[in-house]
């Protein structure tokens, strides 16, 4: 066996397509296409899929920011193009569609962005081809686990379009707000819409994480211990662990606002609550309870939504220091860690909700110890660039901005886990900066790494390194412009949410601050045309990249770019843990996976890839 | 030339540390920092936030700084022979490990005393004020003469809150829709409304002056507009406004300024 795969790596060039796909692509063309890339089961094509889908998301989530970042700097002044689209409110952007805007651009940035790009995409792509499997556990559940984004994508996007606009009532959704139809515009079927969209989307993540817990713990390839796992594949199953756990209880929770809704079942109004001079509800129920569910599943998604770009990072990180990963095991205690003390510190979002002041102080102390694995894993990064021999790639400048942007998101964490800190900046912009800087500049920049990363894999071309560093150079600038100064607003207490902020006496001086921000954010979204533009044209034209052009060492880079059908063309066999870079007495820097252990002379011989 | 870009990527890191606290620098002088602060507790909040921004620049400087020199050091372009080969430090990571972790519980138990100021120890009164929320206004009640909240004589009043100063203050907060947020700038206070609820607030403010009412928590689409006004004063000045707006209240006839007021709507 072991002969073969040295055989194979030494022969191993970029163009091997396996023959068989072309060929029979050509005999039942329609039925062909449409298995191999519309419902396909291979994960590979999933994994795209996904890609896909929520890059074009991550477009449209960016404009409704803008739109945002618009109404902020100049209140109530003409919308450029979107004015026109909503002519009968002659240009200017109405209050209700201002907490529209910033609805839906949480709810796209969240469901249907960062979940499913980490986890959709880069976990279906990554974790049968890092672990040497020829596929997922249950390719048919992974195939729905993408089609139950549509009727998602339907929901979300379409309620756009129905009477009153899609849901306004804020990412979190609080009731009675909205529960109650009469509260606001977009509280009908707009927001009706948004819970069935929620649930799809659970549906999808609650396919997707039953596959890749069972993919992980059953198809590794012989000798792939659990301790010889990259980071990524690490983090991918503890992220499907925190899934299977948490979304059950959102599920739920969903359901029972829908009821509420529809049936007035009265789980999250209190008896006789009128809102808007409405119908008086039946109630019964406690608010409190939706925010108790809610952030019962997502503060762990908070983490489902960084451990993944966590773990891809290290692997760049490692690759492109050309150093074994600084602390494996603490790294992976760390995730471990943060995935368990994830499920008890919701509360930390609910110190001013009126729930009892003395829980806050349990919710508080859990909260401030979760900062440790956090920490923790920042120093095992240092400590992986620290001694190395850096190469300044696109990917790696991402990577490193990941780690560098994480710090500032970590370390401002720990002004909302003080409590009493925490009742002057609750929902101000300081906690928009960070969750900024946690979710855009560091899983954004994150998976920009990773998009640069493993792009030769997935297309069997790599990107512009050119272009890939003014993307880099230009996002960098502009997403420090725009949310490093949220924290000094977020210092005065300037509110988020507030469609216009500056009638009141302590915040009116505060515009010129917020026009600055939004120069930057607009200039944040036109430099993603350059990603773009790279992108596609890389897709196609960009210099043929050969199995492994990293030389990195993990058994994805063993098989052929793209792989095939079954990923790879011999059985991997794994002899060592992922991160064995520059070994000493080596003539070649690293030593993969699948490198036999008798040798180290041949592998040498090897180096042709 | 790759040398070059190695220089050029570490100083862009560099870039981090010394813009962060340059922002952090100059924010005050452009009076984008705290409101100014008339409440008693307010100081050990800010003293807290102070602490903590104390402490977090710290460990922002070094880590943001000594990724900087790592990359400067270690660019492979630069660098001589290979990188070296060590898979972690048993000893740095205990040490990394405890030294965050007793900080981290210090400061947990550090801040306890303050939040249980605020939150906990409420003191022993009768509401000064009840304040209940509806979408889009603060609607406030005085209980009056008798100090007995739903008497005849209490007094309704909607987004002009008056307190006295150097005194504590219970305001009892209420929903009467959805949540609302009861944020105090200035007095460093902010509690959630809820519907159903009865959730005190108290604070004793220690200066004289009119400070904003802000909602902080999303109310529907007039959100932004759910402005209200605080007028702290003296004694003597808050129990004379009080007469003089309860007997407005009471009187039959539309005081002659209001009358004013309205025909000049």
């Amino acid at each position: 066996m072991s002969t073969v795969a040295a055989s194979t790596l030494s022969h191993g060039t970029a163009t091997s397509l396996p023959p068989a796909r072309k060929s029979r692509r050509r005999r039942r063309p329609v039925a062909e296409f449409l298995s191999t890339y519309v419902f396909s089961k291979d994960h590979k094509v999933i994994g795209l899929q996904f890609l896909f889908s929520t890059l074009l998301w991550f477009l449209i989530g960016g404009l409704l920011a803008l739109a945002v970042r618009w109404q902020i700097a100049w209140p109530w002044s003409d919308v450029p193009v979107l004015g026109k689209l909503f002519a009968q409110q002659g240009g200017q952007m109405a209050p209700e569609f201002y907490t529209m805007l910033f609805t839906m651009h949480a709810s796209v940035m969240i469901f249907l962005v960062i979940i499913p790009i980490l986890a959709g995409a880069f976990g279906n792509f990554l974790i049968p081809l890092m672990i040497g499997a020829d596929d997922m556990a249950f390719p048919t559940l992974n195939m729905l686990s993408y089609w139950f984004m549509w009727p998602a994508f339907f929901f979300f996007g379409g309620s756009f379009f129905v009477e009153g606009g899609a849901a306004s009532g804020g990412w979190t959704s609080y009731p009675p707000l909205s529960t109650n139809m009469n509260s606001s515009p977009g509280m009908g079927m707009g927001q009706t819409l948004w819970l069935l969209g929620l649930t799809m989307v659970g549906v999808s993540s609650m396919l997707g994480s039953v596959n890749y817990m069972t993919t992980i713990i059953l198809m590794r390839a012989p000798g792939m211990t659990m301790f010889r796992l990259p980071m990524t594949i690490w983090a991918m199953f503890i992220t499907a662990i925190l899934q299977a756990f948490a979304l059950p209880v959102l599920t739920a929770a969903g359901f029972m606002q829908i009821t509420d809704r529809m049936l007035g079942t009265g789980f999250f109004s209190p008896e006789g609550n009128v809102v808007n001079n409405g119908i008086a509800s039946t109630g019964g129920g406690q608010p409190l309870l939706w925010q108790h569910l809610f952030w019962f599943y997502s503060h762990p998604a908070v983490y489902i939504m960084i451990l993944p770009a966590m773990g891809m990072v290290s692997d760049i990180l490692t690759t492109f220091a050309r150093k074994p990963l600084f602390g494996y095991r603490p790294m992976v205690y760390s995730i471990a860690g943060i995935a368990g003390l994830g499920f008890i510190v919701w509360g930390h979002h609910m110190f001013m909700s009126g729930m009892n002041p003395a829980l806050g102080i349990t919710f508080m102390v859990s909260t401030m110890m979760i900062a440790l694995p956090s920490a923790v894993k920042t120093f095992n990064w240092l400590g992986t660039v620290w001694g190395g021999r850096i190469q300044f790639t696109t990917s790696m400048l991402f990577a490193l901005s990941f780690v560098s942007m994480f710090i500032i998101g970590g370390l401002s964490g720990i002004f909302m886990a003080a409590t009493p800190v925490d009742i002057f900046i609750h929902d101000t912009y300081f906690i928009v900066a960070h969750f900024h800087y946690v979710l855009f500049a560091g899983t954004a920049m994150g998976v920009w790494a990773a998009i640069y990363f493993w792009f030769p894999k997935m297309f069997g071309r790599t990107m512009n390194e050119f272009w890939g560093k003014v993307h880099f150079f230009l996002t960098f600038i502009f997403l420090n412009g725009t949310f490093f100064t949220m924290h000094i607003l977020g210092a005065v207490g300037f509110p988020r949410r507030l469609a216009d902020a500056y009638h009141y006496e302590t915040f009116h001086h505060l515009q010129p601050l917020n026009a600055f921000m939004t120069y930057c954010a607009i200039g944040m979204v036109a430099t993603q045309v350059i990603f773009a533009a790279n992108f596609f044209w890389s897709m196609f034209f960009g210099p043929i990249a050969g199995r492994n052009p990293w030389n990195s060492n993990t058994l994805e880079w063993t098989a052929p770019s793209p792989p095939g059908h079954g990923n790879f063309d011999f059985q991997p066999v794994v002899y060592r843990g992922p991160y064995e870079y520059s070994v000493p007495g080596m003539e070649k820097d690293h030593l993969m996976q699948t490198d036999p252990p008798n040798a180290l002379a041949s592998a040498a011989a090897a180096h042709a890839h | 030339m790759r040398r070059l870009g190695g220089i050029f990527w570490s100083l862009i890191f560099l870039a981090v540390p010394i813009l962060g606290v340059a922002t952090f620098a100059v924010a005050p002088s452009y009076n984008i920092w705290l409101p100014k602060d008339v409440s008693e507790h307010g100081s050990s909040i800010d003293g807290l936030f102070y602490f903590i921004l104390a402490l977090t620049g710290v460990v922002f400087i070094a880590t943001e700084g000594l990724l900087f020199w790592f990359l400067w050091k270690y660019d492979a372009a630069k660098a001589k022979g290979p990188a070296t080969y060590i898979h972690g430090s048993h000893t740095l990571e205990v040490v990394w490990t405890i030294i965050p972790a007793a900080t981290l519980l210090f400061l947990a138990i550090y801040q306890m005393n303050t939040w249980a100021d605020v939150k906990m120890r409420r003191p022993a009164m009768a509401p000064t004020v009840e304040v209940v929320a509806r979408q889009f206004e603060w609607r406030l009640r005085y209980p009056g003469r008798d100090g007995m909240l739903g008497t005849r004589d209490d007094l309704f009043l909607t987004n002009d809150l008056h307190l006295p100063v150097d005194e504590d203050v219970l305001v009892q907060l209420k929903s009467m829709d959805v949540l609302h947020s009861f944020f105090l700038p200035n007095l460093r206070i902010k509690q959630d409304a809820v519907p159903g609820m009865k959730i005190p607030v108290w604070f004793k403010a220690k200066e004289t002056g009119q400070f904003d009412i802000v909602c902080a928590e999303l109310c529907g689409w007039g959100h932004y507009k759910m402005k209200g006004r605080v007028t702290i004063e003296s004694r003597a000045d808050f129990d004379r406004w009080l007469e003089e707006t309860y007997a407005r209240q009471e009187a039959t006839q539309p005081a002659p300024e209001d009358t004013a007021a309205a025909a000049a709507d």
